[in-house]
């Protein structure tokens, strides 16, 4: 952590001292350049390293800024500060058409439709008379405060920089928060994080836009610093030279995006004038370079250049400060022994095959019950028929008294039925408290702003205060730092059931929680789901361990090829001839 | 607008159609083997339309040499895998020989064939070969060892080619833009047109090539395998089916087409090294037109993108390009309202 706090102090220390020194103005000049095509790495890094999602058209995003400052100031006599938010207002409803229209699609819809939208706003800035056509815009004024120039040398070289910092310290602060981790769920497919009751696709625009907003705001500090604006430094080019930038340097890391934009500027800078000269015309040979190395970055350091620094960082530990936070609020429990799920006639058909065929059974609170069955009955399909994964061919699922049979998954889980997966899903690189948290989602409610202003402290202490209140009554207390990916595959089990505990369920329905656990971690785990139990809570269990299932279930239902066998307490059971049937097969 | 005018806009716009088709359907083909959106395709198209021009000249195409680098560089990682995996000298250099027998026979054949300036055909014959001997070296040098990356990442390695082929293509062809001669330069009235030689060739040729595409993956155990492959490539994989293979199969197959359609649309626009890349991204357009997924649709989306292209360029010659491009967005909003289909675990 102290390394991390003094590498962010030790940035603003360098920048202060590039701007008193007598250093030459060129120089200024390229860190001017550098500090503008950072701040739209910062975008990019949110968008593929965090959300996993790409694009690349941020040069036209940097563009609308751009074009919009120097049309209104050229044009209306507009302030330049008044326009910075008129770009960003256009830039967003941009964003938002391009994201709404893609994002429902799988996830390489997205990067192709930036390239063709990059492409024809280009077209677009360079045939349209009011813009100038490709000869741009001229004569746009530099930027002051206050009286004071800040549009060019060092005091644009203050200004620029401040606003990269900034919004490097409101990225690695969104990162840490609520809405971040939900933002960093989704590079991992979507089932779990909507299971969480994550609205995937909103936090897949919401970062779409985040980075195109930071890519205008270069574009307006790059058309004051310019003084004029031509469509080319908007082209696709441009947009995959930004991609390039931020993958070189490290699309996870926010400082990689910094470490891209310096390493890029000055190999081009070195590689114009020295490649001209070793093949002895003029012309963008760069390119070759830069293709070349980006496909060796992803082949050799996938995680680009920062990565080499950020491996000998030590990991943050988490300052355990919530002791004193408030409780999140629950809601209502249902009362011992009343009806909590009322599985009805539920049926599932993919194409003529019949995979879940009319099963119906019904868990009361306190309840544990199990469903059994041999391999390809029907099980999961039906656990994710019931928590809304999947939909229904037929049936109804009422839950509470409620139907919610139609209803998506995160829907169902707001409404406090909670579940695991039969294979972990998890996000290998956050602490387990992290992952954990992001279970309580639903029950916090501050969004980007304020995680990025620090306004969010409260809730987020509230929100570790659950996950370790969680985590503890599971006996994981050992294991809250821990990175996810690192625990065995028995403590993973139990960070997905106490991530699914702090969705404040009045329903736990485990998929498979034995699979994989050794014989004492089996029996940790079945006094775990006792003491549940006996804390009140319903649970619906699928699992192959008979030992378990029938040392814990109160209830049992038996599938055979997608139908209800039978249903009854372990004894009988265990004495059904059918049940025997089914897995030992009959004698003849 | 009249009916004449109309009716050579359409005309004009089925043959680009029929380019784009082409392109489209090599798209579609790489994605679904490969899972590799590849951008550089049109790459090919100039390397194809530009090779061509320069043996035109009577001069040993840049193509050649950067053909022979390339084998090399590909011959050098095959030898070092091989020898990571057997310790032996033997399979490790001849498996190095085997990867550089072809393109240096090709490149072998087109510098010995480049002076004595044969017949067009002959010509045109020998370009395509040199390209699509790029395919399986490019496919081996910057994708084979990334074979089960994400889309995403393959994505990006994807515009690292592009970037590293766009500025070869500077480097060995040079600035200056050529075209090509038709390889058919009568002409027929057909009522209110002029339909030429060189739009006939385009049309049979690529219908040519939809059947011959059509009848190789229907009825040839390669094409099955590919198929095999682009629906599982695990089970193919498990059935022996070998999935270096068919990644190098696809791209031959891809730069192929490319070569082809560059040799086609050189006469009849001036290619330049960086052409290429807006030609394919049209046929991008009519890939997405079909979701990436279907052969037919990429062809209809093909034509239908010519088509808009032709008329675009008559009513509004300077927002040609804009339209075409901005027509992705309603295209993806229909699909995304029609299709819906969600991105589980990609």
């Amino acid at each position: 952590m102290l390394a991390r706090r003094y590498g962010l102090w030790a940035l603003i220390g360098v920048l202060g001292l590039v701007a008193v020194l007598p250093l030459p103005d060129f120089w200024i000049t390229q860190l001017n350049y550098i500090g503008l095509y950072s701040l739209v790495g910062l975008g990019l890094v949110l968008l593929t390293g965090v959300a996993g999602l790409t694009s690349f058209g941020q040069a036209a995003f940097v563009g609308i800024g751009a074009y919009t400052t120097a049309w209104l100031t050229l044009n209306t006599g507009m302030s330049p500060w008044l326009t910075l938010f008129v770009g960003l207002a256009i830039t967003g409803v941009s964003a938002l058409i391009v994201a709404g229209i893609t994002l429902r699609m799988s996830g390489h819809y997205l990067p192709l439709a930036t390239i063709a939208w990059g492409l024809s706003l280009y077209y677009l800035m360079g045939n349209l008379d009011a813009l100038g056509k490709y000869d741009g815009l001229l004569g746009i004024k530099g930027l002051t405060i206050l009286g004071w120039d800040v549009g060019q040398g060092r005091g644009f070289f203050v200004l620029s920089w401040s606003v990269v910092v900034l919004a490097s310290v409101a990225i690695l602060h969104l990162l840490d928060s609520r809405a971040g981790r939900a933002m960093r769920s989704l590079r991992n497919g979507t089932q779990m994080a909507e299971a969480m009751g994550i609205d995937t696709l909103r936090y897949k625009i919401i970062v779409f836009v985040i980075a195109a907003l930071l890519a205008s705001i270069s574009g307006w500090l790059f058309a004051h610093f310019q003084h004029s604006v031509n469509p080319s430094p908007f082209g696709l080019k441009m947009g995959i030279e930004y991609l390039f930038m931020t993958v070189v340097g490290g699309v996870g890391h926010v400082w990689g995006a910094i470490t891209g934009a310096l390493l890029t500027k000055l190999l081009e800078d070195h590689l114009q004038v020295l490649l001209p000269q070793l093949i002895g015309t003029s012309g963008s040979y760069e390119t070759i370079v830069f293709g070349i190395i980006l496909v060796l970055t992803l082949k050799f350091l996938p995680n680009g250049l920062w990565s080499l620094v950020d491996r000998h960082m030590p990991k943050p530990q988490r300052a355990m400060d919530w002791a004193q936070a408030l409780p999140l609020s629950a809601r209502t429990k249902p009362e011992q022994g009343e009806l909590v799920l009322d599985v009805q006639a539920i049926r599932k058909t993919f194409g003529g095959l019949v995979a879940v065929n009319d099963i119906s059974f019904q868990i009361k609170a306190g309840q544990i019950v199990g469903l059994i069955g041999p391999n390809g009955a029907g099980k999961s399909t039906t656990f994710n028929l019931i928590t809304g994964l999947l939909s229904l061919t037929s049936g109804q699922v009422v839950f509470r008294g409620k139907t919610i049979s139609g209803q998506r998954s995160r829907e169902i889980a707001s409404q406090g039925m909670s579940r695991t997966f039969q294979h972990v899903k998890m996000i290998p690189d956050m602490s387990v408290l992290e992952n954990v948290a992001l279970g309580a989602h639903l029950r916090g409610y501050k969004g980007v702003v304020s995680a990025m202003t620090r306004l969010n402290k409260d809730e987020e202490r509230q929100l570790f205060k659950e996950a370790q209140t969680q985590l503890e009554r599971i006996g994981m207390g050992a294991y809250l730092h821990e990175q996810a990916g690192n625990l065995a595959m028995g403590p993973q089990r139990l960070m997905e059931i106490a991530r699914a505990l702090c969705g404040d369920p009045a329903l736990l329905l485990l998929d498979e929680p034995a699979a994989g656990l050794r014989h004492k971690e089996k029996q940790a785990l079945a006094a775990v789901l006792r003491q549940l139990q006996g804390e009140g809570m319903s649970l619906l269990l699928v699992e192959h361990d008979m030992d378990l299932v029938m040392d814990v279930c109160d209830h049992l239902v038996v599938m055979e090829f997608g139908t209800l066998l039978t249903q009854g307490t372990p004894t009988e059971i265990q004495e059904s001839p059918a049940v025997r049937a089914a897995y030992l097969g009959t004698e003849h | 607008m009249d009916f004449s005018i109309a009716s050579i806009l359409l005309l004009d716009g089925l043959t680009n159609g029929a380019i784009y088709a082409l392109l489209g359907l090599a798209t579609v083909l790489v994605f679904t083997v490969t899972r590799v959106i590849f951008i550089p395709q049109g790459e090919f198209v100039a390397y194809g339309a530009l090779t061509l021009a320069i043996m035109q000249t009577g001069r040993v195409p840049g193509t050649v040499w950067l053909l022979l680098i390339l084998a090399a560089i590909a011959a050098c990682m095959d030898i070092f895998s091989a020898w990571q995996r057997h310790h032996r000298v033997v399979p490790a250099l001849s498996s190095g020989l085997k990867t550089l027998l072809i393109p240096a026979a090709v490149a072998g054949l087109a510098a010995w064939a480049a002076p004595l300036q044969f017949h067009l055909g002959v010509q045109a014959l020998l370009s395509v070969a040199i390209v699509t001997a790029f395919g399986p070296l490019v496919y081996r040098v910057a994708y084979q060892s990334l074979e089960d990356a994400t889309p995403l990442v393959l994505l990006i390695v994807s515009v690292g080619v592009h970037f590293a082929m766009t500025g070869l293509g500077l480097l060995f062809f040079g600035a200056e833009g050529f075209r090509n001669p038709p390889f058919w330069d009568n002409r027929f009235p057909l009522g209110p047109v002029m339909l030429s030689g060189q739009a006939i060739i385009i049309g049979l040729t690529s219908l040519a090539l939809i059947i011959l595409l059509w009848l190789f993956f229907e009825r040839s155990l390669y094409g099955k395998a590919l198929r095999a492959t682009a629906v599982n490539r695990l089970g193919a994989r498990l059935m022996g089916i070998s999935s270096h293979t068919s990644g190098q199969l696809t791209f031959a197959m891809a730069a192929l087409i490319g070569a082809l359609s560059g040799l086609l649309i050189g006469p009849s626009t001036t290619v330049f090294y960086d052409s290429g890349f807006l030609i394919g991204l049209k046929g991008f357009v009519a890939a997405v037109v079909a979701g990436l997924s279907s052969y037919p649709g990429a062809l209809l989306g093909a034509l239908f993108v010519g088509i808009v292209e032709a008329f675009g360029s008559f009513w509004a010659s300077a927002f040609k390009e804009v339209i075409v491009f901005t027509l992705v967005l309603p295209i993806l909003l229909w699909r995304s309202l029609s299709g819906g289909h969600s991105d589980e675990e990609h």
